[in-house]
């Protein structure tokens, strides 16, 4: 039998509970219709789908807003022919299956036009079988390990040879001749790895090392110590997540810092120097095709809309660029096929000319990858990187490194 | 790889794997232990400790950031306990399935909480420049940071052990430990005692969660990879002990760090894994079993 104080408590303990629970449903996935959207018949949906939790979300947030703040000046702007674009956000939780899973959700049950997400290499190979099944069209902005040919998927993100091995190629001019390399244990680290170790065989220099970590693992003891007792000119890491701030803190902690033993980061960006705090990575390389520091003025013009938006202390990383300048590519290819099918959007796509961006002028290649610039800048102490090297023009995306699969070409048609 | 030299630092990080463990595990080895409590939030109070450690070095610049945010975080985080126990565990008793559920509703509340507050991308935590470089023992280089949190995790045992041993509010823990209704029945309040047990515990976690920081990300789901490595070194140590459960973690640290000389960190960690497995299956009832005379043990 319960007395009063019981079920006081216990009516106290229910409205707590369900205050809690409203509390916290801000943080799922939900519709947000962004600027002034009109009633579904007269919108266009496309899917924004990232990790807003979990190891990924240091990085793939801001990609987030990023795609967001697009979206909305599109719609400002008088969206995309005439249709206001709502956009169905949704959370990858940095976990391959759930992003599959909402993939599913996003293409068959939101029935959205075109979907813009995804940052590991797992999530998007999850990813993969639904957009081919479902014939969607997944727009992705993150540096990779290529060695993929989808009709179903445009390749923003740098290639293999726009990112990894112009890196691979400046770090021979510094005159590194010892590599070790580090990454997290999924196929990218993987795959680039691979591809640095054929080109480092072939051109005669030496891998002394090759260390994974589980993604979001924390414990660098037993790695460090190899490194130390290989004693290489320089790292390349490809450890992604919250793993690199680990990474960086037990290498300071051992004397390593980057001014100490150089390291090339391939997912460290202004982002990730930001929220790891500047000081750890300061001096550390990096390869990406964009940098917060390079001057153009379209560059000007959107770190200045993206700081109004979100704040002055927010910073720009390469794939938030790619996931803006994908929206703008997607409209375009939209108002060119004048239809939001996805293949015929995919086709005008690669007949666009260059669209402005703040990278510099975004164009499609045949193989649904983008053309783009290859940089290589050093981190300062404030988390911005400084230029250190610009390829001397632009580079023709190309998903299979000739070296490490030699003879394969990605055609589609 | 086999340089004993080589070796040596992997004895040692091993050693420092293991106090990171320990202090991880010294709180739920007070509440699963002793109160068999299963508390799936326990990642959290510890991701908690690394947040109070974020916003007490905001305030308290310069060499005295840690030892503050660490009394902050043994005051901050025991709260929280002391309130998760008199609120939610204490009406759950007896029901340690519904104390899983309930306790892994807070721990998603918390993460959750953390991202609303200080956002999903994590804060910045660094090590103060007194605790960076090396101290040279012969050929061994060894960090300051990862001594520092040795020795943390040293003097936090000794002063867990002098406290559940010396003090009289340790006596009546141990008495409550040992049989409930006797110790009732001699004026203790049991209620009181699970609440500084399992409030105590959670203060051990939120020290070990400004440790941690030093060496890993503070991001609002850093505790679940905690959690899981907590409840392995508590169970491998034998339930109630924490002597067992230091016992566990010293061995569980060195196998792992031994192990990733010859094989990777993911192999490695499928190995200490099997073999704790392996281990439970000879010796379920953990390293150190503790005997009691009470009836229902």
């Amino acid at each position: 039998m319960m007395d009063i104080r019981g079920k006081t408590r216990r009516f106290a303990v229910i409205l707590m509970a369900s205050a809690a629970i409203v509390a916290c449903s801000k943080g799922g996935g939900n519709t947000e219709a962004a600027g002034n959207a009109a009633a579904a018949g007269e919108g266009v949906k496309v899917g924004v789908l990232h990790s807003l939790s979990g190891t990924m979300a240091i990085s793939e947030v801001t990609v987030k807003n990023a795609t967001m703040m697009a979206i909305d000046e599109i719609n400002a702007s008088g969206g995309v022919m005439g249709k206001q674009i709502a956009a169905v956000v949704e959370d990858g939780a940095s976990d391959p299956t759930t992003f599959a899973q909402k993939a599913g959700k996003l293409l068959e049950s939101d029935k959205v036009s075109t979907v813009f997400g995804g940052w590991t290499s797992a999530s998007r190979k999850a990813m993969l079988p639904v957009f081919e099944k479902d014939k969607g069209l997944l727009w992705y902005p993150v540096q990779f390990e290529g060695n993929e040919c989808s009709p179903n998927i445009m390749y923003s993100g740098a290639q293999p040879n726009q990112q990894i091995v112009p890196a691979y190629d400046w770090g021979k001019t510094k005159g590194f001749k010892t590599f070790f390399l580090v990454g997290s244990d999924y196929v990218f680290p993987r795959t680039a790895n691979l591809i640095l170790k054929k080109h480092i065989e072939k051109d005669g220099l030496k891998t002394l090392g090759e260390e994974y970590q589980p993604l979001g693992g924390t414990d660098f003891s037993g790695v460090i110590a190899k490194i130390r007792a290989a004693k290489p000119d320089v790292i390349y890491s490809t450890l992604n997540g919250d793993s690199n701030v680990a990474f960086f803190k037990q290498m300071a902690a051992a004397g390593m810092t980057p001014d100490k033993l150089p390291v090339m980061s391939f997912s460290i960006g202004e982002q990730e120097a930001m929220s790891m705090g500047p000081t750890l990575v300061q001096g550390g390389y990096a390869g990406w095709n964009y940098f917060q520091t390079i001057q153009t003025p379209e560059n000007a013009k959107f770190i200045e809309a993206y700081k109004a938006k979100f704040g002055k202390d927010a910073v720009v990383t390469d794939p938030m660029v790619h996931g803006y300048l994908d929206v703008y590519v997607w409209k375009a290819a939209v108002e060119k096929a004048g239809s939001f099918d996805p293949k015929a959007v995919r086709d005008a796509a690669v007949a666009l000319d260059p669209i402005p961006s703040p990278l510099g002028p975004a164009k499609f290649a045949p193989n649904n990858s983008l053309i783009q610039t290859g940089y290589v800048g050093q981190s300062d102490a404030t988390g911005q990187f400084k230029v250190l090297w610009t390829s001397p023009g632009t580079i023709m995306p190309d998903p299979y490194d000739p070296v490490a699969f030699p003879g394969k070409s990605c055609v589609i048609k | 790889m086999t340089d004993p030299v080589f070796l040596a630092g992997q004895v040692f990080n091993g050693l420092s794997v293991a106090s990171l463990y320990v202090l991880a595990a010294l709180g739920l080895a007070l509440s699963f232990g002793l109160m068999r409590v299963i508390n799936m939030a326990h990642g959290e109070i510890v991701m908690v400790g690394g947040y109070i450690a974020y916003l007490t070095m905001q305030v308290v610049h310069g060499p005295l950031g840690v030892p503050v945010a660490m009394l902050a975080a043994f005051i901050g985080a025991g709260a929280m306990g002391a309130l998760l126990e008199s609120t939610l565990i204490r009406p759950l008793t007896e029901r340690p399935l519904d104390t899983l559920l309930a306790t892994w509703g807070v721990s998603l509340i918390v993460q959750q909480g953390a991202r609303d507050l200080f956002g999903a991308t994590g804060v910045s935590v660094t090590a103060p420049p007194w605790m960076s470089g090396a101290v040279a023992v012969g050929p061994l280089s060894l960090p300051l940071t990862r001594l520092f949190i040795l020795l943390v995790a040293v003097l936090v045992l000794v002063a867990l052990t002098l406290v559940l041993n010396q003090t009289r509010a340790g006596l009546l823990v141990r008495a409550v430990n040992q049989d409930r209704p006797t110790a009732s029945a001699m004026g203790v309040s049991a209620r009181r005692v699970d609440m500084l047990v399992f409030g105590l515990g959670a203060a051990v976690a939120g020290v070990a969660g400004v440790v941690l920081a030093l060496l890993g990300p503070v991001t609002p789901s850093v505790g679940q990879s905690y959690v899981v490595p907590a409840f392995l070194v508590v169970i491998m140590g034998g339930l109630g002990s924490i002597r067992g459960t230091t016992i566990a973690a010293v061995i569980i640290g060195l196998f792992s760090a031994l192990a990733q000389v010859f094989v990777d960190v993911s192999f490695a960690q499928v190995l200490m894994l099997a073999f704790v497995i392996v281990f439970l299956q000879f010796r379920p009832q953990g390293v150190v079993a503790i005997r009691t005379r009470a009836l229902d043990a």
